[in-house]
């Protein structure tokens, strides 16, 4: 529905000397949940906050080669609007030193919305859509750093949703989770991806083979492999690829 | 072997004696303090010593109420925090998130030599160039005015704040900025909503330190306020401050007499004043760790 597709062609990403991605071609599909794996330092997270641009606030980071978000080049379109589109979830559960209702609140009200009626059905609507609403109605007043580490995350994901972005990228986030709420926010995702396309970063490749309609490969910078998940965990088609899901190394 | 150990209960113990005597000297201090300054209030009651509005502490007999002199340390300070807390905090912002780094490095210097300059310079400069502009602008028989004390005293104030202010927006941890702009906050957006929230204990505990700094200031106050004990009606009179009062007239009071007793009682009013200043400041200081 959204043509929110990324296009991206001869990506290369410096910090200072390190050459953290080397010539990197794919494209992101609307609607789909691409998986990207790798082992530690192979650019993963490099490449998800390309997306966004958040990479940009290092010093000494540099980048060649052309993103195209849509139609329109990521490094000449205005930056919040980028990054309203491109929503992001962390790693570890990143609550605003705020209230619950605040934590959500707190995008809307950045673009614009002043209205109080309006803003309270925003966060609520969000809170329903991350699978947090009925744990917190009754506590919205309350600190976020209260909740527990799941529900930190899922509000997260609220704090996202309610900017209506086009894209969400989630870098990890499962990484801090136990199995039960792993299995929540893993559910959230698939019920998003029928509104938005997805750029799920992992370290677990089984959760990549759980949830990607697409899995990419990434080694030591590089772009190894990127196909169809079940194509990927059946019959890949390089040997480092291999090696990484079958546990060989990484 | 026994050499070493005894040389090491030696050391031990010195070092022990060396903590026992700080805190035995600020005991001495405060029961000096003590003893010298409630004598005073066998002569008037508390309220009148605090509450009374004439400072005549040679005329016979004596009168020897401080609210002038409260008053006069207030306003000072008062303007002094107006002006100063704004500017100081900006400035940390500025040097904290916008600034490049060569910029920042000279304007940490910067703040730096402000605090090296030590305040009778601070004050001396004030008289021959502040106090001249004060009576100028607005037109006054004098600029030696409680204004003119607010402005120096502002500038002392600022390293203080600047630098406390700079450091608690250093540490609030990037994962909370990377969150906003995640969420396509701008920068000022999410320095105002996030920035600032999260380091404002940090920051209050800068301004009270900052205030605290003002109160007990003496010398640059003392040169260019005016020296009146009246209770000011405006920022554009001159004023005398709780410090200054001190200061100038210790010299000669005789000891032992009540106006001798009355200044020590003044330090016991200051005393509590930056006590509870820097209380405050350590609460703030504390609730962020
Ligand atoms: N801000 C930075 N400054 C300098 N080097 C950086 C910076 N960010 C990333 N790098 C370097 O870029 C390379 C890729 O790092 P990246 O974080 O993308 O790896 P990753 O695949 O996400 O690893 P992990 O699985 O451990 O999260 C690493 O060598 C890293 O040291
Ligand atoms: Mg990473």
């Amino acid at each position: 529905m959204v043509n929110a597709a990324f296009d991206i062609k001869g990506l290369n990403i410096w910090f200072g000397q390190i050459h953290a991605l080397k010539e990197v071609d794919m494209d992101i599909r609307p609607n789909e949940i691409l998986s990207i794996i790798g082992p530690s330092n192979s650019g993963k997270t490099t490449f998800l906050r390309m997306l966004n641009r958040l990479n940009d606030l290092h010093i000494n980071f540099r980048m060649k080669g052309r993103v195209m978000f849509g139609r329109s080049d990521i490094n000449k379109m205005d930056i919040e609007t980028l990054r309203r589109k491109i929503g992001m979830v962390f790693a570890l559960p990143l609550p605003l030193p705020l209230s619950i209702f605040e934590n959500v609140a707190y995008g809307v009200r950045m673009h614009g919305e002043k209205n109080k009626n309006r803003i309270a059905a925003k966060v609520e609507d969000a809170l329903k859509r991350g699978y947090l609403w009925e744990e917190v109605k009754d506590r919205l007043g309350e600190s976020a750093f209260k909740l527990s580490g799941g529900q930190q995350q899922r509000l997260c994901i609220a704090r996202t949703l309610a900017v209506e972005p086009e894209v969400i990228l989630f870098d990890e986030p499962c990484s801090g989770l136990d199995p039960i709420s792993t299995a929540k926010v893993e559910d959230a995702m698939l019920k998003l991806k029928e509104k938005y396309t997805i750029v799920l970063v992992t370290n677990n490749v089984k959760q990549a083979a759980r949830v990607g309609d697409r899995t990419a490969f990434f080694l030591s910078g590089e772009l190894i492999e990127l196909d169809k998940t079940d194509k990927m965990f059946t019959v890949p088609r390089d040997k480092r690829t291999d090696d990484y899901i079958s546990g060989k190394f990484g | 072997m026994v050499v070493r150990k005894v040389k090491e209960f030696i050391i031990e113990k010195l070092i022990l004696i060396c903590g026992i005597a700080s805190i035995f000297f600020v005991l001495l201090i405060f029961l000096f303090l003590a003893k010298e300054g409630l004598a005073v209030f066998k002569i008037v009651s508390p309220s009148s010593f605090l509450g009374g509005k004439s400072w005549y502490p040679i005329s016979e007999p004596p009168q020897l109420g401080i609210l002038p002199l409260i008053l006069g340390s207030a306003i000072v300070t008062l303007g002094a925090a107006v002006i100063s807390v704004p500017i100081g905090v900006g400035c940390a912002i500025y040097i904290a998130e916008i600034a490049p780094l060569k910029i920042k490095e000279v304007l940490k210097a910067g703040i730096e030599l402000l605090a090296a300059i030590p305040s009778v310079v601070l004050g001396f400069i004030g008289m021959v160039t502040l106090v001249p502009m004060v009576k100028n602008v607005f037109h006054l028989p004098t600029g030696l005015t409680a204004l003119s004390g607010s402005i120096m005293l502002a500038f002392m104030a600022m390293p203080t704040i600047v630098s406390i202010a700079e450091d608690a927006l250093y540490s609030v941890p990037k994962t909370y900025k990377e969150g906003a702009f995640a969420l396509g906050a701008t920068h000022w957006q999410t320095i105002w909503r996030v920035m600032l929230p999260a380091a404002s204990s940090g920051i209050l505990a800068a301004v009270m330190l900052g205030i605290g700094r003002v109160i007990g200031e003496t010398m640059a106050v003392m040169m260019i306020t005016g020296n009146s004990a009246v209770i000011p009606q405006s920022i554009l009179v001159p004023v005398r401050t709780l410090t200054a009062t001190i200061a100038a007239e210790m010299g000669e009071a005789v000891v032992g007499s009540e106006h001798y007793f009355a200044l020590f009682a003044i330090g016991i009013v200051l005393f509590v004043i930056s006590f509870a200043i820097n209380v405050t400041a350590d609460l703030f200081l504390h609730k962020r760790q």
